[in-house]
């Protein structure tokens, strides 16, 4: 890799380090500020974005303090705002939209990362990434139309009748609410949980493996207890990851979850998230404190997924590294 | 890399030049009350003067009254008149006055989607209300059943409908709820965004329309002509003089026919509730509003010329899709008012 | 010599890791199967409705049958070259400077930077676009929806920019400089083409990302009746229709709503396919 500290000598330089006129008439130095500019404009756009959202909430902010995070009410008449039923709705929402798509997702992987034939695995493996491109609008699309009616009539009755006794499952059957935009989400990061996993399994050793096989194991059992256990970090990065993405779905989200601003126990009650109420309430917030209320939870779903994305990372390197140590 | 780059700059010069046509394009946006009758309105207006484009999006009274104020549209509408607040804050931001100009009159109706039951409901003020704060429940409760005899109404769960974006037509329904009811009214007030206690929102009067569509045993709010368009169930409300009045026409008008003779100079009044035998209680004016001083000279002149031609011609269109006219005494008073319009 | 009696604990293990095996083969089968019936739903649905007026002609007033979504066509069309012309410069000349010009840990700098941009939501760079662009203009405009898509864009292109230009060999940078080379005219001519394959992937897919977002433009690029002439107007966007027609009561609306879901679809998908094949060929031309 060439460093800016060790050039290599072209012909017709002098001896020693190149001088700054001689760099300069040959546009290395422009070229360098040039691009140097450029990836400046990254951190300053990342840099206006957080600030922006810190100073256009410092209404809310002043008026609320912390109490914002923990107060249920959103009341626009009266002017008191609180984030909490909106936090909660994402973080349920994510919630079942996690324990639906992880245990699918993780078997997918397995299947595909330990079981099927290569060719078999390099075509599934596109398919469900082609479904990481639908974008979120037509998931909505097909939530409102297809998936709404299917719970209304048909999946909602049926887990009222076999498991209405738990607080979960009681409450009318509405098709929208809480349940539904977590199955939507669901479908929506299983591509990502899929994919991610599939590569951290593949980077586990083989001799990890081999050598379970050897000790008399199954498939399975080689597969479950040594294999997705090595690659436990990097699964939980995917979920992480996964999560992070759940977290700022707006379109399908709003399409089917009721929009309606409250805490309840039943998965069949509508609710509402921090990215559906601002895409429908930001370009009417009628008063400077209802807008500073919204912007305010724009930066505290901009925080819940910087953390996230963060941790993840984290941890899909350190698995990576693990894998690399043993095989050295 | 080159190819993509020149294709690029060819779509933009495309963009730019081939399309920055003669035509004024004029922006606004608001209530989705009178959305049928404005998306008409702007059609034909169009069709006679192609050089004037206007561009309506339904986004909602609170919307509509919030882009105008921040400028980002030419002229907003709502269902709900500006309060003192809103207005002092539209002149400190952009240094002029807000006027309001009533386009049609309208009417919110309770539409409901109940199995096997196709009468028409009657509903008394308190029921209403107890519907929408969720002490009434189910739609055999004795508030419904009383005044509904011989109707069989089910022992189901009511689902409530409301909007979830800033609303005119919320304005005008919570309106009418905090007059008659004083639990509503301590409760929940009245404005274009309320703390619903029950229900689910949907967008726009399409949203709570499709909503309801689309939900057994749902009940919501919505503009008469979005009832009527979608082939909804629509019920009777008890008004002021005990009588039970399906929206139309005639009950819309003679609400707003005492409110005529009396209209303030700014245009800014509430016929709910209004007294009379046939008056439909939850009638309403619906706004346009239209910043005082308009620097663009040609935007300005196209605007008046739309409100001239709205307050004539336009008022035809406003039965065909079950809006009613507004009163002549209004009309005359309006006229006068559009040369407010610098 | 193996007792020919069968110990019952490995018949359990056995058939477990049968049937636990199968299992995770029909989650792969269900995965696989969400897409299908997305595309399936889409085309039937969607298909019949897909015909000459949905192309040409603008939308019908409220309530009224017919009409099309030649607007949104052109509107996102608009959109994406715009945000294109915006975001790819920016990651690619990014891109260029971590990967060639490196130092003082400028490095680690952008690169968080670019991170954060990736995972923050659309809608949260919405805002930013609004009280950016939108606000001060006073103007909903092509401009602000194509900066907010555009700024979605940078990320992907940095950091594929930044690896792909890594992986181009020492060997040809050296040649490059060995023959009197500049080194920017070196990048110029020698590695960026080298790396030129990967950079296009690479953007494409970033704009088959932002094809399909609606949230940030909700407040940026709004909506429109009409033809948007130039930049500063608001303009109808596809994910933004479908969205509108979705949520509404008509039926006519839902079935162009179908329609011009199955076209984005076919757009995403299209632009995504050939970016794969943009890779492969690459590849396969390096190994040749």
């Amino acid at each position: 890799m060439p460093e800016n500290n060790n050039p290599v000598r072209g012909a017709g330089s002098s001896s020693g380090p190149r001088s700054l006129v001689s760099r300069l008439r040959q546009g290395d130095e422009i070229a360098r500020l040039i691009t140097l500019l450029f990836a400046a404009s990254v951190v300053l756009i990342a840099l206006a974005i957080v600030y922006q959202l810190w100073a256009d909430s410092a209404l809310s902010r002043h008026r609320f303090g912390l109490r914002f995070l923990v107060t249920s009410v959103w009341d626009p008449v009266f002017e008191q705002f609180g984030a909490l039923p909106f936090i909660y709705g994402t973080l349920l929402t994510s919630a079942v939209a996690l324990l639906l798509a992880v245990p699918l997702g993780l078997g997918a992987a397995i299947f595909l990362a330990e079981l099927a034939p290569q060719r078999i695995s390099t075509v599934c493996t596109f398919f469900i990434e082609l479904l990481a491109a639908v974008p979120s609008v037509i998931y909505g699309l097909l939530g409102v139309f297809v998936l709404v009616p299917l719970m209304r009539q048909d999946v909602q009755p049926f887990l009222k009748s076999t498991l209405g006794f738990l607080p979960l499952f009681t409450g009318p059957a509405y098709g929208v609410g809480f349940l539904t935009a977590g199955i939507v989400l669901a479908l929506m990061i299983l591509p990502f949980i899929i994919s991610v996993s599939r590569e951290v399994l593949l980077s586990v050793p083989r001799d990890q493996r081999e050598a379970a096989l050897a000790l008399g194991s199954t498939r399975w059992e080689s597969t479950w207890r040594v294999v997705v256990p090595f690659a436990r970090t990097g699964i939980f990065g995917s979920v992480f990851l996964a999560l992070a993405r759940a977290l700022g779905e707006t379109m399908a989200v709003t399409m089917v979850i009721g929009n309606t601003p409250q805490i309840a126990a039943s998965l069949f009650a509508p609710g509402y998230t921090i990215a559906a109420v601002i895409a429908n309430e930001f370009t009417e917030a009628t008063s400077d404190l209802y807008l500073h209320a919204l912007i305010e939870l724009g930066l505290v779903l901009f925080l819940l997924t910087f953390i996230l994305n963060g941790l993840a990372r984290l941890l899909i390197l350190l698995t990576e590294r693990k894998g690399a140590e043993v095989r050295a | 890399m080159k190819r993509f780059t020149g294709f690029a700059l060819a779509l933009l010069a495309l963009g730019a030049i081939a399309l920055a046509q003669n035509s004024l394009l004029i922006n606004g946006a608001g209530a989705t009350f009178p959305y049928p009758a404005y998306s008409k309105w702007f059609d034909v207006y169009h069709k006679e003067k192609p050089a004037i484009q206007i561009n309506y999006q339904s986004v909602g009274s609170g919307a509509g009254i919030r882009q105008v104020t921040e400028g980002t549209v030419d002229f907003g509408a709502s269902d709900g008149p500006m309060n003192d607040e809103q207005l002092k804050a539209f002149t400190e931001k952009r240094g002029t006055e807000i006027l309001h100009f009533p386009t049609v009159l309208g009417a919110d109706v309770p539409t409901y989607n109940i199995p096997g039951v196709s009468a028409e409901l009657n509903f008394t003020p308190d029921a209403l209300a107890g519907i929408f704060l969720g002490s009434i429940t189910k739609w055999n409760d004795p508030a419904i059943a009383s005044v509904n005899k011989g109707v069989n109404l089910p022992a189901a769960d009511i689902l409530v409908v409301h909007r979830s974006d800033g609303s005119g037509t919320t304005y005008i329904w919570t309106d009418y709820l905090s007059k008659v009811s004083e639990t509503w009214n301590s409760k929940v007030g009245k404005g274009t965004s309320v703390n619903w206690p029950v229900g689910l929102g949907g967008k726009g009067n399409e949203g709570v329309a499709g909503l309801v569509k689309q939900t057994p045993y749902a009940i919501g709010y919505v503009e008469l002509i979005y009832a009527v368009q979608n082939k909804m169930s629509y019920g009777k409300i008890k008004n002021s003089a005990g009588v039970f009045i399906k929206a139309d026409l005639a009950g819309v008008s003679a609400a707003a026919a005492g409110a005529a003779k009396t209209m303030p100079e700014d245009f800014r009044v509430s016929i709910t509730n209004a007294p009379g035998k046939t008056a439909y209680p939850v009638s309403s004016f619906t706004w346009l509003l239209i910043p005082a001083r308009i620097q663009d000279a040609a935007k300005r002149d196209a605007i008046k010329g739309f409100l001239h031609w709205m307050l004539t011609d336009g008022q035809n269109y406003a039965e065909g899709l079950a809006y009613a006219k507004l009163p002549k005494e209004v009309v005359v008073k309006e006229l006068k008012a559009i040369s407010k319009i610098q | 010599m193996m007792t020919s009696r069968i110990n019952p604990r490995l018949l359990w293990r056995k058939s477990l890791s049968a049937v636990m095996l199968s299992l995770t083969g029909v989650c792969a089968v269900v995965a696989v199967s969400v897409l299908f019936l997305i595309l399936g739903y889409l085309v039937i649905h969607g298909g019949r409705s897909v015909n000459w007026d949905f192309f040409t002609k603008l939308p019908a007033p409220v309530g009224e049958l017919g009409g099309g979504m030649a607007n949104a066509i052109l509107g996102s069309a608009k959109l994406l070259a715009l945000a294109s012309l915006i975001g790819v410069p920016i990651g690619l000349m990014g891109g260029v400077h971590l990967a060639e010009f490196e130092g003082h840990g400028i490095g680690f700098v952008v690169r968080y930077a670019a991170d954060l941009l990736n995972g923050t939501p659309s809608i949260v760079i919405g805002i930013f676009a609004y009280a950016l662009l939108v606000l001060p203009f006073k103007h909903f405009s092509t401009f602000s929806g194509a900066f907010a898509l555009g700024i979605m864009m940078i990320p992907i292109t940095l950091r594929s920019t930044e690896e792909f230009l890594r992986a181009v060999p020492l060997a040809l940078r050296e040649g490059a400089l060995a023959l009197g080379a500049s080194k920017s005219r070196a990048i110029l001519t020698v590695v960026l083409p080298a790396a030129y394959r990967g950079i296009l992937t690479a953007v494409l897919l970033a704009l088959a990302r932002v094809a399909g977002e609606t949230a940030p433009l909700l407040f940026t690029a709004f909506s429109n009746r009409f033809w948007s002439p130039g930049w500063n107007q608001p303009t109808a966007s596809l994910p933004v229709m479908i969205y509108t027609y979705a949520v509404s009561p008509y039926d006519d609306w839902h079935r162009q709503a179908w329609a011009a879901g199955l076209l984005l679809l076919g757009l995403v998908l299209v632009i995504n396919l050939l970016a794969r094949v943009v890779l492969l060929r690459g590849a396969a031309a390096r190994r040749s």
